[in-house]
Parts: structure tokens; C-alpha cells; sequence
């Protein structure tokens, strides 16, 4: 019976990312799945499927074909997909307004901010950016444990503000591996 | 001309059905057109069997041209007025050209920072001077083809950015070309090697040109063509590799080159060098300047040495694609070589030292683009309705908007994939503030001096409230062509601008609409003759792709909804064969746009939801 609700499902231009891709609401997800259903309805809604239909269909294609964009931009990345989770179970993460984090949370990106400023060579950048990128993989564990495990939202409103921090941080250490190989 | 064509399974069963669909490479020194015959994509030769039209315009005393080969000899005579290399020039200002000075023309800066040059015919813009190639490239074609040509993929390079695309189209609109589709010049390379050679992996495009340089990280899988990053820089090309050694030439001699006629001999000579030294290890220059002669010997040794610089510019380039890619340098499965510069054995061996592997050269580097071109065209005109090609492509460099303090907002990052809409909200600074001034520029520099303007416009009649409590939500929009719209909303009045960013350096519509009045394209053609035969032929086209779209999807329509389409279409079968004036026809097909509208929307839906519930039943 559920079988045919999906299937009759009428996927609109309002639909949410996930039922737009036809994937599970849910953190966990498998990069490849998503990059194949991406191209699979870019094949169906791409402007240039429809290049000799007049100037109606393009317009049409182009709203749906930036709509997957969209959608596909959100999801593969794992930090917009989960605050899009916290969003859609109405816990909006609302980066720009609260920047309340743990003291733990803070003494570290202090420490890494001064490591980052007394560093001169590639090795040590690259030293550095590997240790972030490990805590990034770590929150990124945690993250997906407070969403599909526990369904504990504020957690993940939490771990989504941390992980904000720590991408930020971990591109200003490669705009600074940038710089020094240019 | 065959006079019989067979169609190949899976493509336009009617012959006379098939349009002419034509790939354009407008390249910096030389542009090509091809197209797909009998299935298999070529490029179109000119009357004298050469494929390869070199991108030079001489105007004449008068009103002749030569256009070519013909130009190129007449450069050393006549420097001023035979236009070389324009493609450096296009949606450029006289403060972004490096080295004009040692350029032979007279340039003239004009309002809006556009340049234009001072020729006998007196000035022409960039976007003339191209719209002439692309024109001979036209006519090439439809004698070719003894017939009309439906449209044209025309290529850019992937570093373009806005002004210099949008300047690219005006041109193919001045040329009377129908743009089915603008695509980058890598990509479209991918497609010619890809399709040949049934590739798939991640592939690096290298694509050193007259002009510019490009690279751009593809992944091929299944017909699909999903550009992962790009980069380059839109003025590094052989014609720099040929200026650095003209340097090195007069240093070497302590000479100088004054005059146009000097500059361009030297220039000439430098580029013999060069392509000699692809072959041999030194060469010998002879060069005639005014008043003395220089005669040298260069070897490749030094030619490299003196262009070191340049090749490194190439390979930070690679480094930082690679990077936005994210990925590493062994990830790439080949590197596929484009653009004639490519055949420098310094070129060769930087690349295939940096990625410790040999680079694909089995295409001829001058006519992949325009090859891969042509298939792409021949697939949006509906000729190959098997094919399944997709290009997934990106734009090059950041979007964003000036906000205070002279900082560039970024709205769109490069490397998004296209087409895509991005917003972002904004608020005013000063309490009761009713207008807001939006500067919108291009590049990836935090400064917004830094970047390129593209557009500035205003959003007026904002509702007098506090600082800080509008909510201005700004939308950026770039669509397939890469060619972007900005509008403004002012979130809790309603009120909202809109600009499609034809760049300060672009043309307005109604300059178009004068340049063409004015141009080759109507000098012996009546205008009014042209205007109903083009609004027949979008009136024909308009009840083709409606009649297909009936024959595929009517079900999806109750009876009364088919029989107003019907009654439309009828009303337009009748308005192309007899009406005489081209308004009220456009009128009569803008009419069953409109009403089939709904319909196209609807098919859409369905399209969607058929890939969507397809792939759910696999998944179940």
C-alpha cells in the first residue's frame, strides 16, 4: 500500500529535498546513490533536454533543473544536509544569531587559531589540517547519532554550529596551503 | 551536396526534418565550424578545402572586408586596420588589455568602459569584428549544407567570465546565428574525446589556446559530462608565448620595435619561431624593422627559458582546479590536450611531469572543440533523439555583491554547477532608507575593486522603517548559457527590481537591433522580407515542438485543453501561410506559447515524477 502512495506521490517544485531525490529523511546517506539519482533527474529536467521547445519549456526546465541543484548542493554536503534535518523537525540551527558554543569547544579553536599563525611550512599546515579534518569526522559521527539514532535535535543544532566553526577554520588553513604554493 | 541522405537508427527519420546544426569554436587566432553529418561530426572546409579560418578582419576604404586567410596576409601592410586576436578584447575595457601598447591598433576607450577600435571604416567594436568571423562562418555552413542554419553551439572559454560571454552571444546575434546553446571550450572538448574513445572516469581537460588558458576536471559516466572544477586565466595564450620571445628577440638584440608595421613583423616572426622550435632545437629569426634588421638565433632552450613564467602560471592553475576539485593529482585518469599551443614540448612535458603521466594527443588539438561542439548542437536541435548526452557544466568564478566597507558578498561560489539560483538577504544601514543601491560583481577577491563589475541597479520605494529592519532578499540566477540575472525583494513591502546583467561592457538590445540594421547581415537583404521569414520560421518551429509534444504527452491534457491548443495551432497554421506582416505573426505564436504554457509545466511534472517513481521501484 505504501508502495503505491510513493509512487503516486505528485512531486512539486515545494517538495523537500529528500522526496525530490526519492531518498529516506535521514542523516546517514550514500554519496553515490545521490550522484546517480542527481544526473538521473538532470537527464529528465535539463533546459537542454528541451532546447528546441520554445521559450516556456526552457523556463520551466531551467526552475527545475536549479531546483535539483539545489537540493542536490544541500544534500551531498553533510553539514547543510543536517541543519536542513534540524530545519525540517523544526529546530532551525539560526548560525547568525547564536554563536553560544562549550568553553571546551572554544579553547580548542583558540588553540588551533595560534597554531595556525606561528605556522611557517607546508608540512606543519598539512600536520594541522589533518587534525582537523579527524574532528570534523569525529562531529560528523556524533551528528549523525543525535539525528537518525536519537532524534535529538538540539544536539545536532549543536554539533551543526561546531562543525560551521571547524569548516571555517579548515579553509583558512588551506587558503594559507594555497597561498604558500602559489 | 548528397542528394540522398540515409538516417541513421534513432535519429530524425525525415531527411528533410533534419535541421543544420553547426558547432562554432571562435577561437583567439583561428575559428572553425563543424557539424554532425551522417552521424558523424566534421569540420566544414571553405571553398579553398581549408578547414581552419584564421580569426583576422581587415576593413577596407569603402565598405569590403576580407575576412581569413586573405586579412592575414595583408596584416604586415596594413596593421591598423586588419584586427587580429579580438577575442582578447571582448567585454573588455582599455584598462584590462596588458600590453596594448605593443599592439598595432588605435584604440578608442568608450562609455561604459567598452574599448572599440579606430579603423578606416571608422570604429568597431570587439563584438562587430567577431560577429564578422562567426558570419563567414555562417555562410560556410549554409552553403555547405545549401540551406538555412537552424542554430548554433558556440564555444567559450571556461574562464569567460559574464561580460566576456554575454559579449560572445551579442556577437552570434549580430551574425544572424540562432545560440542554441553557449559551452565551455574544454567540455566541449571532453565530448568529442569522450564519445570517441567510450571513456569514463575523471578526466583533465588542458586547453591552451591562442588567448586563453583552461582547465577543467570532468567526470564521464554514461554520456554524462559533469564538469567538477575549473579554472585557468582568460588572457594567457600562445600569442603571450609569442610576445615574451619577440621580447627576448629585441633584448637580445638591443632593438626596439616602434611602428605598427614593426610590431606586427616582429610579432609574426616570433610566432615562425616558435612553431619552428616545436620541431628543431634552434632556429634562426630574420626580421625587417624600420630603419635596421635583426637577425638571430634562438634555441628551444632559451625560447623555454624565457617563457618559464608563463608555463608555471598554466600549472598553478592545474594545482588550484585539482584543489576545487578535491582532489589528488593521481585521481586523474588522463589529461586530454587541447588548443594548438599545446604542441610546445615545454607545455607537453610540464604536464606530463606534473601528473606522471604521458598526455592524450590522439585528437588534432585545433578541431576537437569544434567537433564536440557540433554533436552537442546536433543533440539540442532534436536530430539525435537517441542520444543521451548530458552536460553537467559549472561556473568559473564567484558571484557576489558589494556590501559595505567596498567587501564582495559572495552569492554564488564558483564551481557550482549550472543552472543555479542562489539568494541571499540584506538590510538597510539608515533608518527610513527607501532606495538600495546593488553593485554586482565577479571574481574571487574579497575587494570589491578588485573584481569585475558587472551591474549596478537600483531597488527603489522601500517603505520608510528602522535600520536593520527591511529585508532585502537578493537572487542571483545563472542560467545554462552561464549568463546570470539579478533580482532584488524587498521581503515585507513586496517591492522588487530585476536586472538581466548585460554588463557595462555587453550591448543593450536596442544597440543590437541598430548594429544589425546597420550591418552586413541587411545590406543587401530587406529588412521587412527578413523579419516575416523569420517570424515564419518561429512559427513553424513553435507548431513543430508543440505538435511533438501533443504526439508524446496528450493524455495529459482533458479534451477542452487539447481542443484550445488545437484551436491555437490551427489559428497559427493559418497566420504562417498567409499573414504578411512579421508582428502580427510573432503575436499569433507568442499567443500559443502562452496557451500551451500549462502544458509544458504539466509535462514537465510528469517527466519528473516518471524518473522519480522509476527509480523508487528499483529501490524498494
Amino acid at each position: 500500500m505504501w508502495l503505491r502512495r510513493i509512487i503516486s506521490r505528485v512531486i512539486s517544485l515545494q517538495a523537500n529535498d529528500f522526496e525530490l531525490f526519492g531518498m529516506p529523511i535521514q542523516f546517514a546517506m550514500t554519496r553515490d546513490v545521490l550522484d546517480v539519482r542527481w544526473k538521473e533527474l538532470q537527464r529528465e529536467a535539463h533546459p537542454d533536454r528541451f532546447a528546441v521547445e520554445g521559450a516556456a519549456a526552457q523556463r520551466i526546465a531551467m526552475q527545475w533543473s536549479v531546483r535539483i541543484n539545489e537540493a542536490y548542493q544541500r544534500l551531498k554536503d553533510p553539514v547543510k544536509r543536517a541543519a536542513y534535518l534540524c530545519e525540517l523537525h523544526g529546530a532551525p540551527v539560526n548560525a547568525e544569531n547564536n554563536t553560544a558554543m562549550p568553553a571546551v569547544f572554544l579553547m580548542q579553536q583558540m588553540t588551533w587559531r595560534e597554531a595556525l599563525d606561528d605556522i611557517q611550512t607546508q608540512a606543519e599546515l598539512e600536520t594541522l589540517l589533518s587534525e582537523v579534518q579527524r574532528t570534523h569526522q569525529q562531529a560528523l559521527i556524533d551528528m549523525a547519532q543525535a539525528i537518525d539514532d536519537l532524534g535529538d535535535y538540539s544536539a545536532a543544532v549543536g554539533q551543526v554550529r561546531a562543525l560551521m566553526f571547524i569548516d571555517r577554520f579548515a579553509s583558512e588553513v588551506r587558503h594559507q596551503l594555497d597561498v604558500l604554493l602559489d | 551536396m548528397a542528394l540522398l541522405q540515409i538516417s541513421e537508427p534513432g535519429q530524425a527519420p525525415d531527411p528533410h526534418q533534419r535541421r543544420i546544426a553547426v558547432g562554432i569554436d571562435l577561437g583567439t587566432t583561428h575559428s572553425l565550424v563543424a557539424s554532425v553529418r551522417n552521424g558523424v561530426a566534421e569540420c566544414l572546409p571553405d571553398h579553398d578545402g581549408h578547414v581552419i579560418l584564421p580569426s583576422v578582419v581587415r576593413y577596407l576604404p569603402g565598405q569590403g572586408r576580407q575576412i581569413g586567410h586573405e586579412a592575414v596576409a595583408a596584416a604586415a601592410a596594413d596593421p591598423q586596420n586588419t584586427i587580429a586576436s579580438v577575442k582578447r578584447f571582448m567585454g573588455r575595457s582599455l584598462n584590462d588589455v596588458v600590453n596594448a601598447d605593443k599592439l598595432p591598433y588605435a584604440f578608442v576607450n568608450k562609455d561604459k568602459g567598452m574599448l572599440s577600435l579606430q579603423t578606416v571604416q571608422g570604429e568597431k567594436s570587439p563584438v562587430e569584428v567577431s560577429a564578422e568571423i562567426l558570419a563567414t562562418l555562417r555562410f560556410r555552413a549554409e552553403d555547405t549544407f545549401n540551406d538555412d542554419v537552424f542554430g548554433a553551439v558556440i564555444t567559450v572559454p571556461a574562464y569567460f567570465d559574464d561580460a566576456q560571454r554575454q559579449a560572445t552571444k551579442d556577437a552570434a546575434q549580430l551574425a544572424g546565428l540562432n545560440v542554441l546553446r553557449l559551452i565551455n571550450e574544454p567540455t566541449a572538448a571532453a565530448i568529442a574525446y569522450g564519445l570517441d574513445n567510450g571513456s569514463e572516469g575523471v578526466y583533465a581537460v588542458f586547453d591552451l589556446g591562442g588567448g586563453t588558458f583552461d582547465i577543467s576536471i570532468l567526470r564521464l559516466t554514461r554520456g554524462v559530462f559533469e564538469v567538477m572544477a575549473t579554472g585557468g586565466d582568460s588572457a594567457l595564450g600562445g600569442d603571450d608565448y609569442d610576445e615574451a620571445l619577440a621580447q627576448c628577440l629585441l633584448a637580445q638584440q638591443g632593438a626596439q620595435a616602434i611602428t605598427p608595421q614593426d610590431k606586427t613583423q616582429l610579432k609574426a616572426a616570433a610566432r615562425q619561431a616558435k612553431e619552428a622550435l616545436t620541431l628543431q632545437s634552434d632556429v634562426s629569426v630574420n626580421v625587417d624593422l624600420s630603419g635596421h634588421s635583426i637577425t638571430a638565433s634562438i634555441s628551444r632552450a632559451e625560447f623555454e627559458a624565457a617563457t618559464a613564467a608563463l608555463t608555471l602560471r598554466c600549472m598553478s592553475a592545474v594545482r588550484k582546479a585539482l584543489r576545487d576539485a578535491q582532489l589528488s593529482k593521481d585521481e586523474i585518469q588522463g589529461v586530454v590536450m587541447v588548443g594548438g599551443s599545446t604542441r610546445m614540448p615545454q607545455i607537453q612535458s610540464a604536464v606530463a611531469n606534473f601528473f606522471d603521466k604521458a598526455p592524450l594527443n590522439n585528437l588534432n588539438p585545433d578541431e576537437v572543440v569544434a567537433l564536440g561542439a557540433a554533436i552537442q548542437a546536433n543533440q539540442l536541435a532534436g536530430n539525435d533523439t537517441a542520444g543521451d548526452l548530458l552536460l553537467l557544466d559549472v561556473i568559473p568564478l564567484s558571484l557576489g555583491i558589494e556590501t559595505m566597507g567596498g567587501l564582495s558578498e559572495r552569492i554564488i561560489p564558483r564551481n557550482q554547477t549550472i543552472p543555479t539560483a542562489m539568494a541571499q538577504d540584506f538590510t538597510t544601514y539608515k533608518d527610513g532608507q527607501t532606495a538600495l543601491a546593488l553593485h554586482v560583481v565577479q571574481g574571487e577577491r574579497d575587494l570589491v575593486q578588485d573584481c569585475r563589475s558587472l551591474a549596478r541597479f537600483e531597488l527603489r520605494g522601500i517603505p520608510p522603517m528602522v535600520a536593520g529592519a527591511a529585508r532585502i532578499r537578493v537572487t542571483f540566477t545563472v542560467d545554462a548559457d552561464g549568463l546570470l540575472s539579478v533580482a532584488a525583494k524587498e521581503q515585507i513591502s513586496g517591492v522588487e527590481a530585476q536586472i538581466d546583467v548585460k554588463p557595462s561592457y555587453g550591448l543593450s538590445d536596442d544597440q543590437i537591433a541598430t548594429m544589425l540594421k546597420e550591418s552586413f547581415t541587411t545590406a543587401e537583404v530587406d529588412m521587412k522580407s527578413r523579419a516575416i521569414v523569420e517570424a515564419r520560421v518561429d512559427g513553424e518551429r513553435m507548431l513543430l515542438a508543440t505538435q511533438s509534444a501533443l504526439n508524446a504527452n496528450g493524455d495529459l491534457l482533458t479534451a477542452d485543453e487539447r481542443a484550445q491548443i488545437e484551436q491555437l495551432m490551427q489559428s497559427l497554421r493559418q497566420a504562417v501561410m498567409t499573414e504578411q506582416d512579421a508582428q502580427t505573426l510573432e503575436n499569433v505564436t507568442t499567443e500559443l506559447a502562452k496557451g500551451t504554457e500549462a502544458f509544458a509545466a504539466e509535462r514537465m511534472n510528469h517527466s519528473i515524477q516518471k524518473a522519480l517513481s522509476g527509480q523508487n521501484i528499483q529501490s524498494l
